[in-house]
């Protein structure tokens, strides 16, 4: 176990600054019609970010489900660039460099985890170093791939880390409708793997807990399952209105013990933290995110995209649908 | 110099998997039952022995966990060849297959390689409990992204998996129940590859054509040569592969003979069949000389042993079905 020092707690609440600062203007940009549905951070920045500096971006990976890439600095600016441009509907969004080991945003809810386990047991296989971190939330632990990913990775002992991020809430649906368990941890032991609990607004101990998985997994202990709580502070997303649902009493309280604040408090109190470091790091997130959606949505497509990818040659078929496409089809798209 | 050998489609499909193990050290098994037991139906033979723990690898019984870490040792540039037990068994695989599988190029844009192989008995015809006979080609060729290859031979069988395990496309590979041990012929020894989306003239005829896939093309045969005794020339088409499937290949038989069967085994509804059939539609209307007859599964789910024959498309209904075709002035 290594605490964080102060200085990377710095590191780590820069990059939380900056992506609840860019989620603010994200969720106006949607309101503008200006790009896409989208997931709001706000409560899960310590999460995240903390989990990514605990990983070494040039060996592990982070598998995301969709609400993390603000959070992801830490593996390159090109997560958050193809964030944004996945977020004005051009396909190249998914699609991030080789040497980022970030794999693109995953709708389909716990499908990343058995990839996951597959990935990390690939990569033991080819006698590379890295462990392979998977993020998926409360709601998803439900879902049938958690258990099935979770139960082979502690077989093979493979090399991952579960990363459940437990907000208390899957859209509408809270904890207690998810599940009986006092603690999503608790399952670990069913899968014969370590399972910890931590409090996920605490960014020095996620970044701890992170860091102690990744080392048991590197030298070949296998996987652990690591929990952390936090409350969604924000809508699920764009698409979802909470008030219908969620309790302000409940909503005031974790407002009260918000991520970003603690953190800040923790070094403003060490005197590396103050207002005005704050108020850089917020201008510089948007003069970022501003400029990044400037460049994507100067991005266009070419029709015939539609049918690339798909597989490496055309189909005889596809080739024909190509062709029909090209000569019926307007001319090429732009965001929403 | 290499050889023949005669091997069943069984011997053929084990062969192409201790080939491919050998000439790609990449290349992972994957399954239930794959490594120490050699499969049930022992395809997966001596792979354990031969190439080890780490490569051939008995899975946990979770076809969705088989096939979504095949998902992630794709990503991590290997070469999974995933078995699924029976094909009826992938539904539980079906969100990995058809959310994830199939569009893993697709969403990273060319970034990940999905050369991902999944092999999987299917069929009826031998007696087998409830969803282990299920045919399922129409689902899986409506899933873009999936290449879907199902050899009627036991060369076939090898050369097609050979392809489908290099391809750097995820392939579903299915090989037929009866055709395991029921199914036998020369097999090329060593590196022998069949291209994917070529198909081939199983018979040769000029009266009409019975267009079939897997066991089919073997009880098609059949018939072609019972009716050649009494004069008709009928030639059967084995398409091989349906994704990608040949369509220069059916228009030339097609267009030359004017006449048209085509069979599988499946639910008609929403079957490949009818595939076949609207592509005889757009590509030979004017060749036509008769309505092209369906011969299929009916519209309910496989049954169970005693009902098995009363279900499955047989050489009397591909017979009748072909002299209805004749018949058509």
């Amino acid at each position: 176990m290594a605490r964080p020092t102060d200085d990377r707690l710095r590191t780590i609440l820069v990059d939380m600054v900056a992506a609840r600062t860019q989620a603010g203007r994200l969720w106006n940009l949607q309101r503008q019609g200006r790009i896409g549905t989208l997931a709001p951070i706000d409560g899960h920045e310590a999460t995240f970010a903390a989990a990514a500096h605990a990983l070494d971006p040039t060996e592990d990976w982070f598998l995301p489900q969709y609400r993390e890439p603000l959070a992801l600095q830490h593996f390159g600016p090109e997560v958050l660039e193809q964030y944004v441009l996945y977020n004005v509907g051009h396909p190249d969004g998914s699609r991030l460099p080789e040497s980022v080991r970030v794999a693109p945003l995953q709708i389909s809810l716990a499908t990343q985890v058995p990839h996951a386990v597959g990935l990390a047991w690939g990569m033991r296989l080819r006698d590379e170093p890295g462990v392979v971190l998977v993020s998926f939330g409360d709601g998803s632990s439900s879902e049938g791939d958690v258990h099935e990913a979770m139960n082979l990775a502690g077989v093979l002992r493979a090399p991952v880390v579960f990363l459940c991020v437990n907000n208390q809430w899957a859209i509408s649906t809270p904890l207690s409708l998810q599940t009986a368990a006092a603690s999503l941890a608790d399952r670990a032991v069913g899968y014969g793997i370590p399972g910890v609990t931590v409090d996920g607004n605490d960014a020095a101990a996620v970044f701890d807990a992170v860091d102690e998985a990744r080392a048991r997994a590197r030298s070949g202990g296998g996987p652990t399952l690591v929990e952390t709580t936090v409350y969604r502070l924000a809508a699920h997303t764009t698409a979802d209105d909470p008030t219908r649902y969620v309790p302000p009493e409940d909503l005031e309280a974790a407002r009260r013990d918000d991520p970003v604040e603690r953190l800040a408090a923790h070094l403003q109190a060490a005197g590396l933290w103050n207002d005005e470091a704050r108020a850089t790091v917020e201008a510089e997130a948007l003069d970022l995110l501003d400029r990044l959606v400037d460049r994507a949505e100067a991005r266009t497509t070419t029709p015939d995209e539609v049918m690339d990818h798909c597989f490496v040659v055309d189909t005889q078929r596809m080739a024909r649908q190509r062709q029909e496409l090209l000569e019926t089809a307007p001319a090429g798209g732009g965001p929403p | 110099m290499t050889g023949t050998s005669e091997l069943t489609m069984l011997q053929a499909v084990n062969e192409a998997l201790h080939v491919e193990m050998a000439r790609d050290e990449r290349v992972v098994v994957l399954g239930e039952d794959v490594a120490r037991n050699g499969g049930v139906f022992r395809a997966t033979e001596g792979l354990f022995e031969k190439f080890g723990e780490d490569r051939v690898v008995d899975m946990p019984l979770a076809e969705g966990a088989i096939v979504g870490s095949a998902v992630g040792l794709a990503m991590a540039g290997l070469v999974p060849v995933a078995e699924i037990q029976f094909l009826g068994f992938s539904y539980q695989a079906m969100h990995q297959i058809a959310g994830q599988v199939a569009r893993l190029r697709y969403r990273s844009r060319g970034r990940f390689e999905p050369a991902i192989t999944i092999r999987s008995p299917f069929g009826g015809g031998v007696r087998t409990p409830e969803l282990h006979s299920d045919s399922m080609e129409g689902q899986l060729a409506n899933m873009a992204g999936l290449k879907l290859v199902a050899p009627a031979t036991a060369a076939d069988a090898k050369g097609l998996l050979a392809a489908s395990i290099r391809d750097p496309d995820p392939v579903v590979f299915l090989e037929p129940l009866r055709g395991y041990r029921g199914i036998r012929g020369e097999v090329p020894d060593g590196d022998h590859v069949v291209p994917l989306g070529e198909a081939r003239l199983a018979r040769e005829g000029d009266d009409v054509v019975v267009i079939a896939w897997s066991y089919q093309v073997e009880l098609a045969c059949r018939v072609a040569d019972a009716l050649a005794d009494d004069g008709l020339s009928v030639a059967v088409l084995d398409l091989r592969s349906l994704v990608p499937l040949d369509l220069a290949a059916i228009a030339g038989v097609v267009d030359r003979c004017g006449r048209a069967v085509v069979v599988e085994e499946a639910v008609q509804t929403g079957g490949f069949a009818g595939e076949v059939v609207a592509t005889i539609v757009e590509e030979c209307f004017w060749s036509l000389e008769a309505p092209v007859v369906r011969v299929s599964g009916y519209d309910v789910p496989y049954p169970v042993g005693q009902l098995e024959d009363a279900y499955v498309p047989d050489e009397a209904r591909i017979a009748a079905a072909v002299r209805r075709v004749l018949e058509v002035a």
